[in-house]
């Protein structure tokens, strides 16, 4: 696992702690810190690090692994690869849908203008660019 | 081999009076093999009572249990030397050093491994020639610890384990446990009131309360199975018709936080008929998931079963 990267659960939080993992690895792969060919630690010695029931870092796994994010190669580790393309684009924008009703919710909730929102998003996509570029 | 010998714990209607009360009432419980089973409930819930019942230390009223598929009233040496049991108390014998007692202990158990003794005695960081009586309570909860794990037990049964213990101490266990966990065919049964330590290790969770058992599913669908909803009225909330699953109520002005079992499209439907201007869906942490869930209401309508591990 590159340096820069570092999985942190917290319990009393309400994501579950597989969710917590998944979140990071998938946050990680999109601003660059993680990269293809990168290796992520074993179940087992994740479980060890981070204390947690290596049933629970193997659930977050098979997740990464059915989105494409991952790969386990036997005997060898995981890694993570290329993403493959699990979703039509029909189907990836269905996805897409609710987690947009999600967030705009909550912004308008939180009486943000549309604007502001769509300034926000902007900002964030840039930022993840700068990361993805100073991390190369 | 068939299902019921993968279950290392099978009750049936185990019921134990002390007197007129009811200790334990009518519990029926199956733990699988293999993984990590979580027994919850508030403090008299019958957890205590239903260990030292599955054990043989305490006799039954009626109802009928088997361990490691021996009959409770049964058991013989040979399948307790398979059991480790870690209670609260932590006891040992006071003028033994650590090293003491883990000789004496090991002349008990054919399968005794001093490897994992030595292991759990250096994870704690305990000194081989200490004296038991001079050990700090997460010391001598560490000492119990090892003595239970060197026999290599099959299945592995800790009353409160974390009891009183300092944060470092309770942490050694719960890796301790964790570490067990190598072993795709051990089982771990063990009673708790430590809410973040049940997060990190259960696999499963049953909830005792008042006698009676309110819930026994994997810990992921119990915690699913629980969503708060706020509902969002344009004045004063109207008062709730009886909805399915209801555990919690908070109002909070023009809206209402429910805590709720088994949310579904029905539950929506019913909330719909109250002419909200909004209803919003989201997860629960653990611990207030538990607290609604063991809260004053105690309406046992809704009772999340279905072991997952038989189907």
């Amino acid at each position: 696992m590159p340096s820069s990267f570092n999985i942190e659960v917290s319990t009393g939080s309400s994501t579950p702690i597989y969710k917590q993992i998944t979140d990071q690895v998938r946050m990680a792969v999109a601003s660059g810190r993680l990269s293809v060919a990168d290796q992520l630690p074993s179940v087992r010695a994740l479980a060890e690090e981070l204390v947690v029931n290596p049933n629970t870092v193997a659930r977050a796994y098979a997740d990464l692994a059915r989105e494409g994010i991952i790969e386990a190669r036997q005997g060898r580790g995981v890694f993570i690869i290329q993403k493959r393309k699990v979703f039509s684009r029909a189907e990836a924008r269905r996805r897409l849908e609710p987690l947009m009703d999600a967030l705009i919710g909550e912004a308008f909730a939180l009486d943000f203008t549309p604007d502001e929102l769509k300034d926000a998003v902007v900002n964030k996509l840039e930022q993840l660019q700068n990361e993805k570029k100073s991390a190369a | 081999m068939s299902a019921k010998d993968e279950l290392v714990i099978h009750t049936r209607g185990l019921t134990r009076y002390f007197g007129a009360t009811p200790g334990v009432y009518e519990l029926n419980l199956d733990v699988p093999r293999g993984g990590v089973f979580a027994f919850l409930g508030r403090n008299g819930s019958g957890k205590s009572t239903t260990i030292r019942m599955l054990l043989g230390l305490l006799e039954p009223t009626r109802g009928e249990a088997e361990i490691l598929g021996c009959n409770i009233r049964r058991l013989t040496p040979e399948i307790r030397a398979r059991i480790g049991y870690l209670t609260e108390e932590h006891q040992v014998y006071g003028w033994m050093s650590v090293r003491q007692c883990g000789e004496f202990q090991s002349q008990f158990y054919p399968r005794w491994n001093d490897k994992i003794f030595r292991g759990v005695i250096d994870h704690f960081s305990l000194k081989p020639d200490a004296r038991a009586k001079n050990l700090s309570r997460g010391e001598r909860a560490g000492l119990c610890l090892a003595l239970t794990l060197a026999p290599d037990p099959e299945l592995l049964i800790l009353d409160d384990p974390t009891l009183g213990l300092d944060p470092v101490a309770r942490r050694s266990l719960v890796e301790s446990m964790i570490a067990l966990t190598r072993r795709a065919d051990r089982t771990i049964f063990f009673s708790t009131h430590q809410i973040d330590d049940l997060e990190r290790v259960a696999d499963y969770v049953a909830v005792l309360d008042k006698s009676v058992m309110r819930a026994c599913c994997r810990l992921e669908s119990f915690r699913e199975n629980i969503r708060q909803v706020r509902v969002q009225f344009a004045g004063k909330p109207p008062e709730l018709p009886t909805i399915p699953g209801l555990l919690q109520v908070m109002r909070n002005g023009t809206s209402l936080r429910l805590l709720c079992v088994r949310y579904n499209d029905d539950t929506e439907h019913l909330l719909r008929t109250l002419k909200p201007l909004e209803i919003e869906t989201s997860p629960v942490n653990l611990s207030d998931c538990l607290v609604s869930y063991l809260g004053a209401r105690g309406e046992k309508s809704f009772i999340l079963s279905e072991m997952e591990a038989h189907s």
